[in-house]
């Protein structure tokens, strides 16, 4: 060891480091301590998801106006598609579902991106993790906070949409903020969640896309699960609505479109939004947080 | 964790002992690489790495750090000297406990903190922003970078040429960008500090600039560890010396006696 004489020779490094009072370097933090770290940290969380999303566009010569056009853009070519070519209304009218499906799209891509920017979360960051010290969760709840920042520039255009096809804002608009906040919370411990997998496994990366794009189909972001599955069994109907992803859609929809009554929600809606958010928060925060001392290890 | 050495102090029964900060206790590290497996690079054959389910799976191990046991004291300047590749700059992270180690443990007397935060800072944005961003990252609080907000860009010396700190880190010169880079990192007050080869960046006005802004960091640090490949930095700033070599620890001792060693070495 060292070759300086001490009057602590001949003790181990262990009961060294115990008499002077020093700790593990890089051991992971109890869960209370690692929430008031991470608290400590709100600033910086909030600073990088404002960075990402500002940078996103930050080359392109219109700038952040993208902020808005891009969520224009996707749904005018749903529009274009299913409202002038196919002229399609899946049961229901045209003033119905091109809303619909709009809010259907916008509301799927949140969690969708979330998800997808939570897998790259730790293994795309490997440099920051190896440089600096912070709660790792950090990285995670920054990337899944950037898609609600991007989500609410899409809200925006979803509300002038919505508005032209008739359906004028009411009290059940105020819905919106109880379920985007429990979305959230849901996209949250899905990001925390596959961050965590994704850190050990990068393939992740490649494989959630196809993982993705079958929840969608069976999620009902083009068609309503109550009126395509008419005649099937009602346990098979059940089982699709419960569906988070189907779940957050509807109830967004319930609350911004007139023509899109209670009829279409299964029961104890709410119960079941809440309790895919609490239980995929938590149990993905514990879940990451189980892992904190061994990310960076790529 | 200032305040835990303020209560430790008294109750020590010999106050004029060396007082560790950084114990490492035969350390190893090992990197995985992936992808980096020699063999056939086909995709049935990654795929039957992957259907085996063995420990390997198409992962290289690179053993960086092997057994290396030291025992760091406050006030004191360690060098870290060795060829590129030994494993140098590896051992810092894991000190820093931003590596987690392999075997072994790394004690240490409050967070050390590596000085840089490159990886934090973003090309597409502002020089305003990165410094805001850069000091929130090293975990200090927003009133804390709103108060050293001037200074940073005062030391960097950006708007010496005009305003540049509210263009585009893209925009900027490589040297610039490394002032603003090191300015923000020098920002903070550190208990045990690593500098990894951070001395020679900018022209020549700039190194003398943080060189003596390091100086004041040393003072104010408890530990201070220093990468160098520049034998007079680390002749003129450490009073110890460590030497690796494959990641292992060659030699541990007094600059002069170390530095003589790794000469004849290296066959200067």
């Amino acid at each position: 060891m060292s070759p300086r004489p001490s009057p602590d020779e001949g003790l181990t490094a262990a009961q060294l480091s115990a008499k002077y009072g020093l700790t593990v370097s890089g051991a992971r933090p109890g869960l209370a301590e690692y929430i008031r770290q991470l608290w400590g940290r709100r600033h910086f969380i909030l600073a990088f998801s404002q960075a990402k999303l500002t940078a996103q566009y930050s080359q392109a010569k219109l700038g952040q106006l993208w902020q808005v056009a891009t969520p224009l853009l996707n749904a005018a070519v749903y529009f274009f598609i299913f409202g002038v070519i196919l002229k399609a209304s899946r049961g229901m009218s045209r003033d119905v579902y091109i809303p619909f499906l709009v809010t259907g799209v916008f509301v799927f891509t949140f969690t969708q991106s979330s998800i997808m920017a939570g897998v790259r979360a730790i293994s795309g960051n490997l440099g920051l993790v190896r440089a600096l010290h912070f709660p790792r969760a950090s990285l995670p709840i920054s990337f899944a906070l950037q898609q609600l920042q991007q989500l609410l520039f899409s809200m925006t255009v979803l509300f002038i949409i919505v508005v032209g096809f008739g359906s004028y804002p009411s009290l059940s608009w105020l819905l919106i903020v109880p379920v985007l906040l429990l979305q959230f919370l849901f996209n949250t411990g899905l990001a925390l969640i596959v961050a965590r997998m994704g850190a050990k496994t990068p393939d992740l990366a490649q494989l959630m896309p196809f993982i993705l794009r079958t929840w969608m189909y069976t999620s009902g972001v083009m068609f309503s699960i109550s009126t395509m599955m008419e005649g099937r069994s009602e346990v098979f109907v059940r089982l699709l609505q419960v569906n988070p992803a189907a779940i957050y859609m509807d109830l967004m929809r319930f609350a911004l479109i007139d023509g899109y009554g209670a009829s279409n929600l299964p029961p104890h809606v709410w119960a079941i939004a809440a309790f895919w958010a609490v239980v995929l928060f938590v149990g993905g925060f514990v879940y990451f947080w189980q892992a904190e001392e061994r990310y960076g290890r790529g | 964790m200032a305040e835990q050495n303020l209560e430790q102090n008294p109750v020590d029964p010999n106050p004029g002992d060396l007082i560790p900060t950084v114990i490492a206790d035969e350390l190893h590290i090992v990197y995985r690489v992936h992808g980096a497996k020699t063999g056939k690079g086909s995709a049935t054959s990654a795929l039957s790495r992957i259907v085996k389910r063995g420990e390997e799976r198409g992962v290289r191990k690179v053993h960086a750090v092997r057994g290396v046991s030291f025992v760091a004291y406050r006030g004191e300047a360690v060098g870290l000297i060795g060829s590129n590749g030994s494993g140098k700059s590896t051992l810092l992270r894991a000190i820093a406990g931003l590596l987690p180690a392999e075997k072994g443990r790394v004690y240490t007397n409050g967070q050390p903190s590596l000085l840089g935060v490159n990886a934090a800072l973003m090309n597409d944005l502002t020089g305003e922003r990165n410094v805001i961003l850069g000091g929130l990252a090293m975990g200090m609080t927003r009133e804390q970078v709103r108060e050293r907000y001037q200074e940073i860009v005062d030391f960097s010396g950006i708007n010496e040429k005009g305003d540049f700190i509210t263009l585009p880190m893209r925009t900027y010169s490589s040297g610039m960008a490394a002032r603003l880079r090191f300015s923000i990192a020098a920002a903070k007050d550190h208990d045990v500090l690593m500098i990894d080869e951070a001395l020679a960046t900018g022209d020549r006005k700039f190194q003398v600039r943080s060189e003596e802004r390091i100086r004041e960091l040393r003072k104010s640090a408890g530990t201070v560890f220093l990468v160098s490949h520049n034998n007079k930095s680390i002749r003129d700033t450490c009073d110890r010396v460590l030497w690796l070599e494959r990641g292992e620890l060659r030699m541990d001792g007094p600059t002069d006696e170390v530095l003589k060693e790794y000469e004849k070495f290296t066959g200067k």
